[in-house]
C-alpha cells in the first residue's frame, strides 16, 4: 500500500518533493510515479509542477494521467504544489491553456511593467524568494505554522481566484494573491514547502496527517 | 511587508571540499561542504549556492554526490554552477537535488544552450552568472563593464548590460553578477554596475564579489538595489554569521527572513 503517490508527468524536479516527505515521514512508503494506476491506489496524492503551464497539461496527458488526478482531487487528500496549483484552475494567459478546472478562477502574470512596492521600487519577476503567508482561515494544514510566515517563493503566473472562500492565504507582492487554496480534500499552494525550511517540512508533515472532511 | 532580500552564502567546491582564495588564485581550505550547508542553514542562509570550480573532469561527478547528500537534509534553495556544457549536465544537477544551475562560460559559447534549459525545466531553474570588468575609462576610450570569462582572465567583448538584457530575453530566470575587480578584495560590491544591470532588468539579480563586511551586503541591497546578495569569505571563517548579517540589514531598513 502507498501512503503517498507524487506525480511525475516529466516536468521540473520531484528529487525536493520526495526528499522533503522522506524527511518528515521516515516510516511512510513514498514513490514518484507517472502510472495512473498507482496514483489510484495511493492514499495521499501530491500534485507538483514547475516550468510553462502548457507545456505541463501536454506532458501531464502524454502520460494519460489526467483522469488519475482529477480522481484524486475528488476523493484523497490532494497537495498541489507551485503550477500544481495553477493546473487546478480553469484557464492561465500562460500560452491561452485551459486548466482542469477543478476550482474556479484564472491564472494571471505579474505585470512587469507595473509592479511596485509600497515605496515606489520596481519588483522584479518572476517572484522570487521568501515572502509572508497571511492565513485567512484555520485550515488543519497550517497546525503549528505562524499565521504569516515565510515560505519560498517562485512564480511569474498568480491565481486569480473567483471563490474567495477557497481562499486559505493570501501573499502580496505590488498587489495581494491568493497563495494556497483549499476545498475539502485538496489544498494547494504557491510557493515550495520542500523548499521552506522548518515552516514548509512542518506544512509536509501536515498533510500526511491530514484528515480532510469530505462534504456530501 | 513583502518580499525578503535574500542572504545567499557562497561555497566554492573544489575536489570535495570548500575553498576560498583571492581573485580565483591562491586557495585555501574553507571545510567540508555538507558540515557547512547545515551551519548555514540553521543560521537562516535564505539559498545556498555551489560553484564547483574543479579543474579536473575525473572529480566532476563528487559535486554531485555533495548537492545530494546536502538536500537530503537542508531544504532551502540550492543553485550549483560551474561545468555545466550541455542541457544533459543541467539535468544531472537537478536529479542530484540541485533547485536552479548557474550557467557562466557555456552561456556565451553557446547562448541557445539558455533559452534550451529555460524551455526544458522552466526559467525559475536558470541562472545566468556574469563576470563583469571595467574597462576603458581612458582619455581615448570610455569606461564600461565587459564579460569576462576564465576567472577574469578571457575577455569577450560583450556589454554586462546587453549581456544580461539578452539572457533575460533568452529564458534566465535570475542574474547572478560578480564583479570580479571587487572579487576577493573584501572592498564591497561595485554598487554603479549593480545598480545598472539590477535597474535594466525584470529578473531578480543577485549581487556578488567583494563583501569584507555586513555594511556591504546592506549597501548592496539599498544602493545597488540588489534583490539578493552573495558572500562567501566573511561567513565561511566565522567572522559573522548568517544571523547578524540578518539583523544588521534588518536594522538599515532591509526587509529580511528572521
Amino acid at each position: 500500500m502507498t501512503d503517498i503517490a507524487i506525480i511525475d508527468y516529466g516536468m521540473g524536479n520531484l528529487h525536493s518533493v520526495s526528499k522533503a516527505f522522506e524527511y518528515v515521514a521516515p516510516s511512510a512508503s513514498i514513490i514518484v510515479t507517472s502510472d495512473p494506476d498507482e496514483v489510484r491506489k495511493a492514499t495521499r496524492v501530491v500534485f507538483p509542477g514547475q516550468g510553462a503551464m502548457p507545456n505541463c497539461m501536454k506532458e501531464m496527458d502524454a502520460r494519460g494521467l489526467r483522469d488519475a488526478v482529477v480522481e484524486s482531487a475528488l476523493n484523497k487528500p490532494f497537495l498541489g504544489i507551485c503550477i500544481g496549483l495553477q493546473m487546478l484552475f480553469e484557464k492561465s494567459e500562460e500560452g491561452d491553456v485551459k486548466g482542469l478546472g477543478i476550482l474556479s478562477g484564472q491564472i494571471r502574470r505579474f505585470p512587469s511593467a507595473s509592479m511596485i512596492d509600497a515605496e515606489g521600487q520596481k519588483l522584479k519577476v518572476p517572484h522570487m524568494g521568501w515572502n509572508q503567508v497571511c492565513q485567512s482561515n484555520n485550515h488543519p494544514m497550517w497546525k503549528g505554522i505562524a499565521k504569516d510566515e515565510r515560505f519560498y517563493f517562485v512564480h511569474s503566473y498568480f491565481v486569480d481566484a473567483s471563490d474567495q472562500k477557497t481562499v486559505s492565504a493570501q501573499s502580496s507582492y505590488s498587489f495581494p494573491f491568493a497563495c494556497a487554496v483549499a476545498k475539502n480534500n485538496i489544498f494547494a499552494v504557491q510557493f515550495h514547502p520542500e523548499k521552506s525550511d522548518a515552516a514548509g517540512l512542518t506544512l509536509l508533515k501536515n498533510f500526511v496527517q491530514w484528515e480532510p472532511i469530505f462534504n456530501c | 511587508m513583502g518580499l525578503a532580500k535574500r542572504i545567499i552564502p557562497c561555497l566554492d567546491v573544489t575536489n570535495g571540499r570548500v575553498v576560498k582564495g583571492v581573485n580565483f588564485v591562491a586557495l585555501q581550505d574553507a571545510g567540508d561542504p555538507v558540515e557547512i550547508s547545515r551551519r548555514y542553514n540553521e543560521e537562516g542562509a535564505d539559498e545556498l549556492t555551489f560553484l564547483d570550480i574543479t579543474a579536473s573532469s575525473d572529480n566532476r561527478n563528487l559535486i554531485l554526490h555533495i548537492i545530494e547528500e546536502v538536500a537530503a537534509q537542508v531544504f532551502i534553495p540550492l543553485t550549483v554552477g560551474g561545468g555545466v556544457r550541455h542541457v544533459d549536465d543541467v539535468r544531472r544537477l537537478l536529479n542530484a537535488g540541485a533547485d536552479k544551475v548557474s550557467i557562466n562560460t557555456s552561456a556565451i559559447m553557446n547562448p541557445q544552450l539558455v533559452a534550451d534549459a529555460a524551455d526544458k525545466y522552466g526559467a525559475q531553474c536558470i541562472v545566468v552568472a556574469i563576470d563583469a570588468k571595467q574597462v576603458g575609462g581612458t582619455n581615448t576610450e570610455p569606461m564600461k563593464w565587459e564579460v569576462f570569462t576564465h576567472g577574469g582572465r578571457k575577455s569577450t567583448g560583450l556589454d554586462v548590460i546587453e549581456w544580461a538584457k539578452k539572457m533575460q530575453l533568452l529564458g534566465a530566470g535570475e542574474i547572478l553578477l560578480t564583479s570580479m575587480d571587487r572579487d576577493g578584495t573584501r572592498e564591497g560590491f561595485n554598487l554603479p554596475l549593480t545598480r545598472a544591470v539590477s535597474d535594466a532588468l525584470d529578473i531578480p539579480v543577485i549581487a556578488s564579489g567583494g563583501v569584507g563586511n555586513l555594511n556591504h551586503l546592506a549597501e548592496g541591497v539599498l544602493q545597488g538595489h540588489a534583490d539578493a546578495v552573495l558572500a562567501a569569505s566573511i561567513f565561511h571563517y566565522g567572522e559573522y554569521t548568517v544571523c547578524e548579517a540578518k539583523e544588521y540589514m534588518r536594522k538599515q531598513g532591509i526587509e529580511v527572513r528572521l
